[in-house]
Order: structure tokens, then C-alpha cells, then sequence
């Protein structure tokens, strides 16, 4: 990547956590977000985020085989949805997917 | 020898409190900082760029997000709107926080703006689930910011650093995504949320094939479209305000 394109980069990526962060403590009067575009927000970054990691679970990529990440990642979030702790639900899922990459390793 | 006002407000028993009820979840929080920090690293970011970019920055989710996106080449716009959609739900958050702040300067009002985080802002509505804008209830806030910055930011830069440490086969780059899984998860507060959910994932993946990571784009788009639509129907049909 070029200098300029790594500061381009930066800058926006900064910008952007700056403005979603503060966008409502910027105005110095306080101002009321319509409660069906509240709703609306909550569907954006659940779909940005479902959008990046569908794709890596459901198809073969450099980090595995589908059928692997997939058992890990039912795995992980059954974890999740017992326990709502990050730290297990990355341990528990990389547990899993240490043992399936070994377990199909094993057997060619 | 730390300057006066801020040895003063780290014997604040307020921040102090903040500080501690931050601490007791701050394993998590470093487990998934450390994870962004080596992902960052492993798929092609300079060191220097890495640690700019989770100094200033300071978003996992919106950082993991756009490490496919760049690693492929995609044009700057797709990645600043990639991780401008994961980041819409700290506009909910600067919502929920603004009447705990809106006493303080804009540029304070900024400044801990810049420190809300998933977990941080859970823990503080639970400690102060009214708003009062009192220095106690800023200064918690404060405490508990500070924890969640240090304990991702340390990890992070750690991950950063030591990423050559961790070889290509222990595939720390799931890790990532596991994170990713589990914020994902957290996100599904009712129906309409998990269908936007599905949704998303089916067109995302069978859209893969398209250049420069086109499906993101698509699948984000039809999957709002679609949402919003079934809030605008299901208002009309209940006929009541949502």
C-alpha cells in the first residue's frame, strides 16, 4: 500500500469512529432520534457484521474447510448464547477448531 | 511523579468503582483485542499502520471488518462504508450516553465519546440506569472507559508487535471471526433482527463471487431494505408507534 493510500485510510477510518461515536454529543442541544430510525439502526451493523462472517464460515477458505469452522462456530455460539462472555466463545470455538484441523490432518 | 489532577481523580472512588466493575470483564475484552491485533498484522497491514490504526480507530468489530476489504483491494469508499455500517450502533450508543454528558464541554463530550465501547456502556446503564449528568455518574463512566481502552489497546499493540510469534497454521484469523460471531449474536434482540441476520449471511455468501467484495454491499443493502420494510408493514398492521 502507498503512503498516501495508508493515510487516506487512517483518516477516514478515524473520521468514521469519531462521527458514530459522538454523533449525538456533538449539538450542544439535545435531540431525539426518531424512534423507527433507532430500529433501523440496529438492522445495519448486524447485517454489515453477518455479511463479513457468513461467508467465512459457510464457505472453504485459507483458514479451513467449511464443514471445520462451521462446528467450531456452533460451538462458540452455543457458548455465547449460555454464557455472553467474548473470551469463552473464542476459546471454546477455537478449541473445537484446533481439534477438527488435527482430527482431519489424521486422517489425510 | 503524575500531575496533581490526575492523581486526584485516580483516588476518586467513582472512577475508582467504574474502574474495578470494568476490570472483572476485562479478560474478554483483552482476548478479542489481542486477536484484532495479530489479524491485522496477518492479513498484510505494515506495523506502523496496524498501530495507528488501533490508536486511533479503537473499533474491533469495524477494524476486523475492513481487514477482507483491504487485504482484497477493494476501493477505499467500500471499506469507509463497510465500517461505517458496523459502527452504527455506537450512534444508538452516543444516544443512550448523551444525557449522562451532556453537561460537560463538547470537546470533553467528544473525548469520552471516543470511549464507549459494547461492554463498558452495558456496565454503566446497569450502575446508573438513570441519568443524571452528576460528576459521580461522569466520573464511573471515566473508570470504566479507561479500563476498556487499556485492556484492548495493550493486547492489541502487544498482538501487533508479536504477530510474526504466531504461525499461519494456528489460523488466529478465526479467532477474529469467532469475535465477530459472538458481537453478531449479541446484536439479536428480537426477530426482525435475526431474519435482517439471515438475510444477510445467504446473499453475502452467495454473492461471493462478485469483484471487490461487492456482496458486502449488496447483501448490507438488501437486508436494510428489507428490514425497514417489514418495520414499516408490521406499524401499519399493528397500527401502533414503534
Amino acid at each position: 500500500m502507498h503512503l498516501e493510500a495508508e493515510i487516506a485510510l487512517v483518516a477516514g477510518l478515524t473520521a468514521v469512529t469519531i462521527v458514530t461515536r459522538a454523533m449525538f454529543l456533538f449539538p450542544h442541544k439535545a435531540w431525539n432520534l426518531p424512534s423507527r430510525l433507532r430500529l433501523a439502526l440496529r438492522y445495519a451493523p448486524a447485517a454489515a457484521l453477518a455479511a463479513v462472517v457468513a461467508p467465512e464460515l459457510l464457505l472453504t477458505t485459507d483458514l479451513g474447510p467449511s464443514w471445520v469452522k462451521l462446528g467450531a462456530a456452533v460451538v462458540a455460539s452455543g457458548y455465547y448464547l449460555w454464557r455472553r462472555g467474548i473470551l469463552g466463545t473464542i476459546v471454546s470455538g477455537m478449541a473445537v477448531y484446533w481439534i477438527l484441523i488435527g482430527l482431519r490432518a489424521w486422517l489425510g | 511523579m503524575l500531575p496533581p489532577r490526575l492523581r486526584q481523580l485516580l483516588a476518586d472512588p467513582d472512577f475508582r468503582e467504574g474502574f474495578r466493575d470494568m476490570r472483572a470483564v476485562g479478560l474478554g475484552i483483552s482476548a478479542w483485542g489481542l486477536v484484532t491485533g495479530v489479524a491485522m498484522v496477518k492479513s498484510g497491514l505494515s506495523t506502523w499502520l496496524a498501530l495507528v490504526i488501533s490508536l486511533t480507530v479503537y473499533a474491533g468489530s469495524a477494524q476486523l471488518a475492513a481487514l477482507p476489504l483491504i487485504a482484497a483491494g477493494a476501493p477505499l469508499a467500500l471499506v469507509l462504508g463497510a465500517a461505517f455500517c458496523v459502527n452504527l450502533r455506537f450512534v444508538v450508543f452516543s444516544a443512550q450516553m448523551r444525557p449522562y454528558l451532556e453537561r460537560l464541554s463538547l470537546f470533553k463530550r467528544v473525548a469520552y465519546g471516543y470511549l464507549i465501547g459494547d461492554v463498558n456502556l452495558v456496565i454503566m446503564l446497569r450502575r446508573h440506569p438513570v441519568a443524571l449528568g452528576t460528576p459521580e455518574q461522569t466520573r464511573y463512566f471515566l473508570g470504566g472507559g479507561t479500563v476498556n481502552w487499556l485492556f484492548w489497546q495493550v493486547p492489541s499493540i502487544a498482538g501487533i508487535f508479536l504477530a510474526n510469534l504466531f504461525p499461519d497454521s494456528w489460523g488466529v484469523g478465526f479467532a477474529g471471526t469467532l469475535a465477530l460471531l459472538a458481537i453478531v449474536l449479541g446484536l439479536m434482540a428480537n426477530r426482525a433482527v435475526a431474519g435482517v441476520i439471515v438475510l444477510a449471511s445467504a446473499l453475502s455468501t452467495a454473492l461471493f463471487w462478485l469483484p471487490v467484495k461487492l456482496n458486502l454491499v449488496l447483501a448490507i443493502a438488501l437486508a436494510l431494505v428489507v428490514g425497514m420494510s417489514w418495520d414499516a408493514w408490521s406499524q401499519r398492521r399493528t397500527g401502533l408507534a414503534m
